[in-house]
């Protein structure tokens, strides 16, 4: 079966302590590498504010991975984040090339500009947005 | 602004608003990010609720588009499903 790019956002409980959020992060990032999917980027917003509180909680913990793994493997991935409790919610989307490209060029800092001409072989002039 | 005190006999001029326009098919934008919260706030109202395409102006696609991320925000709580969102 062929690789699919995801990514996963998920918020812990903000009690956790540092060290505890960060062995959390890199036990879900092992869980993905142990199963045979590739790590693209991991990105910790660390304590933010929630927008209405979940679990009796107003601020929470967020974590953002991207990787690329088989299909089957995201299954094995939710209950194993269904069973912690320190994960109070996680959501896994897929990307399709557009995501996945935005995500490169967030990542590089690339600036958007729109495309004002296009060249007469329609191919376009300056980078897509 | 137009001035709205004097009558014209046709008034056709007087409140010509702008044509709308899709910001995604101008700008070239294929993707809308669940993860920026202040680029979606541009689609929602004050309480919170999904402007219609008719004030966004949106074409279909990328309105559905908009719904979808607005919905998965909503669901890892980066917007407010209800709120007075001081925008």
């Amino acid at each position: 079966m062929s690789a699919q790019h995801y990514e996963v956002m998920v918020i812990f409980t903000p009690i956790l302590s540092a060290e505890e959020f960060k062995a959390a992060t890199t036990g879900l990032s092992n869980f993905v590498t142990s199963n045979g999917g590739t790590i693209i980027a991991e990105d910790t917003w660390g304590l933010k504010s929630l927008a209405y509180p979940i679990q009796k909680k107003t601020t929470g913990l967020y974590f953002v991975m991207e990787y690329s793994t088989e299909t089957s493997i995201n299954h094995k991935f939710e209950i194993q984040m269904n069973r912690d409790e320190s994960i109070m919610r996680h959501m896994i989307t897929a990307l399709d090339k557009h995501a996945v490209a935005y995500n490169d060029r967030k990542r590089k800092g690339i600036k958007v500009q729109p495309i004002i001409k296009r060249a007469t072989n329609g191919e376009t002039l300056n980078s897509e947005a | 602004m137009a001035r709205t005190d004097i009558k014209y006999l046709n008034n056709n001029a007087v409140d010509k608003r702008p044509k709308k326009y899709c910001r995604f098919k101008k700008m070239r934008i294929e993707y809308i990010d669940y993860k920026d919260g202040e680029f979606l706030k541009k689609f929602i109202n004050e309480q919170g609720k999904l402007l219609p395409r008719r004030i966004t102006g949106n074409s279909l696609k990328f309105q559905r588009k908009v719904s979808v991320a607005v919905k998965k925000a909503r669901q890892m709580s980066i917007l407010p499903y209800l709120g007075d969102l001081l925008k």
